[in-house]
């Protein structure tokens, strides 16, 4: 007699293994896609007189290329942040340079530590997130003042805050993007 | 998760070349960026359109969550109004009747000084605003202080004109695009303007600090006569700004002025109206075009 297999062995966390296969579009597209609606965080309805949310669009990238090396190209830099440059409030530019940086310094760390925890990536992203903070001051194109050095202090602390969260975001979106909706055949 | 094997391989000479080449693009990135940025620092107008072009194509989304925002606050406020809401009934009956008194004051105040004016043959220029639209969204995440508004050149906005909510001065309009401009807020730091205090002609600057505060520069050194809750007003020097608008309350005395805070926080603005450039020949014979932010000491 034969055993009635399991209904669940053909599938996994991605959906069927028959005739099914992942869809390049969305396992290449959705880290683009998900920075660069990040990048457009200037346009929610949140008017602030001081600059207080975290650089999202910054933190998604970081999130993105910390748990997924190799799946942003090392030149996401420039376009990714020359979308955010037109949002941002920056110079254009001054995004493009920052990302970019940040994409030859990432790929600089993992040819060093390959193998890292979260709370690892947590303090590169930390490291990173105020360097570029103090950074995109410097390029701000504004009269350098020693109060705004102390204003960026809470934007920060939420950024370090915050980063977990995006990382797990990052992570649902990941299982997201391996979801096997493309029918073969 | 580690990176991809094939990068440490020494006998592929052709994962050698990509990673190499992947080195050379995102450095050739970085330069094309730093290019950019000094070219943007050097002439900011420069990639103006590229910016209004996109925030145009973005601003119906701002439009949507502009109107929720509204929408969002009454309904903490309706719920904020609960508390404590038999005192607060109480001291708002008391306001109400101060100010029908003030009121009173005044009207009266107003007809004198249309006799005076009208003795003086001088005749009121109505300020019409240009255009009424809504603040769709803020660099929030940026050193820099911009705002962005639901309207454009197609309503006939322009750069530099001023923009006012009915509590006071919200900042002026950088660039216009077609149904969107972005607006240089108050608290900017590169924003400077020329105030006065409302009762009497203590003139100062007030600059944007990047905290959402503004610092009051006095004009006249010497003894600092400004006091807490000191309200300043546009002085219209400059002829950017019509004198008289709101600008800031008096918070913190310092040294060489104040630190005060805006009066019409821009987070609490619904609708602003952007008004004409007050005196548009003064503006140009004073030549440059940002003459009142950029020329201070």
């Amino acid at each position: 007699m034969i055993e009635q297999i399991n209904p669940r062995a053909r599938r996994d966390a991605f959906g069927s293994k028959i005739n099914r296969d992942h869809s390049p579009l969305l396992a290449f597209g959705l880290p683009w896609v998900s920075i660069l609606l990040a990048s457009l965080t200037p346009l929610l309805p949140v008017i602030a007189p001081a600059p207080i949310l975290p650089p999202f669009a910054y933190l998604l990238l970081l999130a993105w290329r910390l748990m997924r090396p190799g799946l942003l190209p090392s030149w996401a830099g420039l376009p990714l942040g020359a979308f955010d440059d037109l949002y941002s409030g920056q110079p254009f530019g001054s995004g493009i340079l920052l990302f970019s940086l940040t994409m030859i310094g990432l790929e600089l760390l993992d040819a060093r530590f390959p193998w890292r925890s979260f709370w690892q990536d947590w303090l590169i992203a930390i490291g990173l997130v105020a360097a570029y903070l103090v950074l995109a001051l410097a390029l701000s194109g504004a009269r350098p003042h020693e109060d705004e050095l102390v204003a960026l202090v809470p934007q920060f602390l939420l950024s370090v805050l915050i980063f977990p969260v995006i990382a797990r975001i990052v992570a649902l979106l990941d299982r997201l993007r391996l979801l096997r909706i493309r029918r073969l055949g | 998760m580690a990176p991809p094997k094939v990068r440490g391989s020494s006998s592929n000479r052709k994962a050698q070349l990509s990673v190499f080449t992947g080195y050379l693009i995102a450095a050739a990135g970085a330069a094309i960026g730093a290019a950019l940025l000094i070219i943007s620092l050097w002439q900011p107008q420069a990639l103006a359109g590229l910016r209004s072009m996109a925030t145009d194509a973005a601003a119906p989304v701002g439009k949507a969550g502009a109107g929720a925002r509204t929408g969002g606050q009454s309904f903490f406020e309706a719920i904020a109004g609960y508390y404590r809401a038999g005192s607060k009934n109480a001291e708002l009956e008391q306001e109400v009747k101060v100010a029908r008194v003030r009121l009173a004051e005044a009207a009266a105040l107003k007809q004198e000084n249309a006799r005076l004016k009208a003795v003086l043959a001088l005749r009121d220029a109505e300020q019409k605003p240009v255009a009424l639209g809504r603040l769709i969204g803020s660099t929030s995440s940026s050193t820099r202080r911009f705002a962005y508004i639901s309207v454009g050149s197609a309503d006939g906005v322009a750069a530099e004109m001023p923009v006012v909510s009915p509590m006071g001065l919200v900042g002026r309009v950088l660039e216009a695009g077609r149904d969107s401009a972005r607006v240089m807020l108050l608290t900017d730091s590169e924003s400077t303007i020329p105030v006065r205090r409302a009762t009497d002609d203590v003139v100062a600057f007030a600059q944007g600090q990047a905290d959402g505060t503004l610092r009051l520069r006095l004009i006249n050194l010497g003894l600092n006569p400004l006091k807490k809750g000191d309200v300043f007003v546009t002085s219209g020097a400059g002829g950017l700004f019509r004198p008289d608008i709101a600008v800031a309350v008096v918070d913190t005395i310092t040294k060489d002025g104040a630190i005060a805070r805006m009066l019409s926080n821009p987070a609490a603005t619904d609708f602003v109206a952007v008004e004409p450039v007050w005196k548009p020949e003064a503006v140009r014979m004073l030549g440059v075009q940002a003459a009142p932010a950029k020329d201070t000491p």
